[in-house]
């Protein structure tokens, strides 16, 4: 599904990943965890394609295609979905129209005829009922005036709505109530199949418990320092990160980042 | 940062379409402006004695003033002896009786603009008047409209046929010592329309004048005047648009609107003057004044524009309401890129009582545009329990252009009320990468937010126009779901 190798990126001149590898296969969930300004929203914009990031070294294939050669957009139509950190407002847009144009260019993609304005309101609205949505954000415009927690369950019903192969959920979970948190988490497993793959970048093991992961990883100055199963999540719940951090620098004396420059 | 903001404005600068020049031999006033000049112009239109006095007074009050420097526009100084200020195409006979007489290139030009004359092939809810450079080319429809007793004809032909009525109306609403402009324009307007709907009569299509100015280094000062009778009601339209040349080219209009007991005129404009390269170069100087007196009870004059050309725009479409219970309505769209300028807005003047007025304005500025809104609402003593509502919105894109307000309000009775609403807006690459995540692309994206932004006002034009507004602005139509 998505084969990262050797990822180094940069914004405004400063480097911000250093090599970061990462497989994930068809049907698996991925959780990223790693302190503030480690560049895990980095490693997500860069995978969404955003053109303020400069990938300086290494490759990038989804699906055995080189992702990185593709405009953001048709990543979006191959079915990459990123469900912002900080969702933006876009006064004016009607967030049903939005919504529809969206689909429908999934659906030309693929060669499929578009829904009409009838036929996705269906849509939207058995959608609706998964994640227990008011049917009033609809019809307001994409995301203007909503609340923090409001904003995020947008970002998870557009992607029921839009059936990705790979969605990258950058801390959907902050900013949510605890009622929230779970029909969030409930509304992402039910979206869960085989053939698809979730990354989750969290900072917290609440979510994991109701997301269970296959794999959690925690990137540190730039790379994937270490991998492991649901209980990583944890054991970094109870520890934190510096019993991680001083494995990791004793790793790698020559190089000696310190956690205050990574803040 | 400043590479994505680039996108941006590639995409809001299309290329202007309408930048060719027709091949045409005209007949030409020499250069430079004189009493002989008005004298000249009023000759070759062979105008009673009356008309010229009165251009020859609105020159000689011109003499006296100054162009006006308050807007918020820059341009060097206009050399008005070196303007051309009467451009004709050269016909064989001495007016075109029929279309068939008109110059098949000037037929091909409008069907170029997408104007086609010939009326079996135009939609048929439309008639045209067809005004290229300084005179007005064909009339579609005048029979069909003459039957119901409907004038719609050039200017020049009702000071021929109804000089009574121009008689009574000319400066009726803008006298020529209105301003700077208004002034040049009185003494040496060349034509334009004219149009009458008799009492009663609810006009059945929409009534449009297209203006083209083609010739160099000319001026183009016409005039349209719009009388509605006692209950009818009637749509108007209006279109511009200029070759692509280097030099800037004045085009300096006045619109009179009268509007009796109960009637209704509706004037839609879709401005898309040469607006000049992107290094600011060339373009049209549009400056107009546009006024509507609602004279009669209960009647309603709405302005609705959508401004995209020029090089600079200097325009406040006006309503004067007098009659009680008369209500004004602007709708604006202005959109500068590139170095355009615009300063428009609006003039309500509430005489009447409980008169109306609604003012909606969408200014977008991209690249090193500066759009600027000046509104004016003035309510009179006299006018007791009326209402005024403004709202005044600002859309960026990019960081170098600019967006200015300028509400001037004035409230001289205590049982009126005046509501003001203003917000500055910008397309930031974040909502475009936002929306190209989701799989659209960068031009659907600036087009629906754009769109958006401007649904209010691309509600108000007739069907036919919003569309072409919408491709103008390059802005696809946004259904309605949910
Ligand atoms: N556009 C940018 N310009 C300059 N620096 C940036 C930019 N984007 C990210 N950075 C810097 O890159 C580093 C990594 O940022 P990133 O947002 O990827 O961290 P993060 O791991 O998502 O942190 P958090 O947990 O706080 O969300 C930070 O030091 C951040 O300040
Ligand atoms: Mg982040």
């Amino acid at each position: 599904m998505l084969e990262i190798k050797n990822l180094h990126a940069q914004v405004e001149g400063k480097k911000i990943l250093k090599g970061l590898d990462l497989r994930i296969q068809p049907g698996e969930v991925h959780a990223i965890m790693g302190p503030n300004g480690s560049g895990k929203s980095t490693l997500a914009q860069v995978l969404a394609g955003r053109n303020e990031y400069e990938v300086t070294e290494g490759e990038v294939l989804y699906n055995g295609h080189n992702l990185l050669d593709l405009e953001p957009e048709e990543r979006a139509r191959e079915g990459v979905f990123l469900a912002f950190q900080y969702p933006v407002e876009i006064p004016g847009v009607n967030s049903t129209y939005f919504l529809k144009a969206a689909f429908n260019e999934v659906r030309k993609h693929r060669g499929e005829p578009e829904l009409d304005a009838l036929d996705f309101l269906s849509l939207v609205k058995e959608k609706m009922k998964v994640l227990e949505l008011p049917q009033s954000l609809l019809n307001r415009p994409v995301n203007e005036g909503f609340s923090g927690g409001e904003k995020k369950r947008n970002e998870i019903f557009q992607m029921a709505v839009l059936e990705p192969k790979l969605a990258i959920l950058d801390e959907t979970d902050s900013g949510l109530d605890i009622d929230a948190l779970r029909l969030v988490a409930e509304g992402v497993n039910k979206l869960k199949r085989p053939d698809n793959s979730q990354l989750i970048i969290t900072h917290y093991q609440r979510l994991l418990d109701y997301i269970v992961p296959d794999f959690v990883h925690v990137l540190y100055d730039g790379k994937i320092i270490k991998t492991g199963g649901k209980q990583l999540a944890l054991d970094l719940e109870e520890r934190g990160y510096d019993w991680l951090l001083e494995e990791y620098r004793a790793q790698t004396p020559s190089q000696q980042p310190s956690l205050a420059g990574a803040r | 940062m400043s590479t994505s903001t680039e996108t941006i404005e590639q995409f809001v600068n299309r290329e202007y379409q309408y930048g060719f020049v027709t091949d045409v031999e005209s007949d030409e006033a020499p250069r430079g402006l004189s009493e002989d000049t008005v004298r000249l112009i009023s000759h070759k239109k062979g105008e009673p004695k009356f008309l010229l006095e009165w251009r020859l007074k609105a020159y000689r009050y011109w003499l006296t003033m100054k162009e006006p420097v308050w807007p918020n526009v820059h341009y060097p100084k206009i050399d008005y002896q070196n303007i051309i200020y009467y451009s004709a195409p050269k016909q064989k006979t001495d007016g075109p009786k029929s279309l068939d007489e008109v110059d098949p290139k000037l037929i091909e030009t409008y069907k170029k603009l997408g104007i086609p004359l010939r009326e079996q092939e135009r939609l048929a809810g439309v008639a045209v008047d067809a005004v290229f450079d300084s005179v007005s080319v064909a009339t579609t429809f005048k029979g069909k409209l003459g039957e119901m007793g409907i004038v719609f004809c050039s200017f020049s032909d009702a000071v021929k046929e109804h000089p009574e009525l121009i008689k009574k109306y000319l400066g009726s609403v803008v006298p020529y010592t209105d301003n700077y402009f208004a002034a040049l324009n009185s003494a040496v307007y060349s034509d334009g329309s004219f149009c009458y709907i008799p009492k009663g009569v609810k006009c059945p299509m929409e009534l449009s004048t297209y203006f083209r100015i083609n010739a160099v280094d000319t001026g183009q000062f016409e005039r349209t005047l719009i009388v509605a009778e006692e209950g009818s009601s009637v749509s108007y339209l209006e279109g511009c648009t200029a070759p692509r040349r280097d030099t800037n080219q004045l085009h300096a209009a006045v619109v009179e609107i009268v509007a009796m007991d109960r009637a209704e005129v509706k004037y839609s404009t879709v401005q898309n003057w040469y607006p000049g390269d992107e290094m600011g170069r060339g373009g049209i100087y549009n400056f107009v004044t546009k006024r509507g007196l609602c004279k009669g009870v209960c009647s309603k004059i709405s302005w609705t524009q959508v401004e995209t050309g020029s090089a600079i725009t200097w325009k406040y479409p006006s309503v004067i309401l007098k009659g009680d219970q008369s209500v004004g309505e602007f709708y604006s769209v202005a959109l500068t890129t590139n170095y355009q300028q615009a300063d428009t807005g609006t003039k309500m003047v509430h005489i009447g009582k409980n008169t109306k007025s609604t003012i909606i304005s969408k200014g977008i500025s991209a690249g090193r545009g500066q759009n600027s809104y000046r509104g004016q609402v003035k309510v009179m003593r006299s006018a007791t329990g009326s209402r005024n509502f403004s709202q005044c919105d600002s859309l960026l894109l990019g960081d170098k252009c600019g967006a200015h307000t300028f509400p001037y309000l004035e409230v001289k009775n205590t049982s009126s009320t005046v509501e003001h609403e203003a917000s500055t807006s910008k397309i930031g690459e974040d909502q475009i990468f936002y929306c190209r995540q989701r799989g659209l692309s960068t031009q659907d994206a600036i087009n629906m937010i754009v769109n958006g932004y401007c649904k209010e006002v691309f509600r108000q034009l007739p069907m036919e126009f919003a569309v072409e507004a919408q491709k103008l602005l390059g802005v696809s139509l946004e259904g309605s779901v949910g």
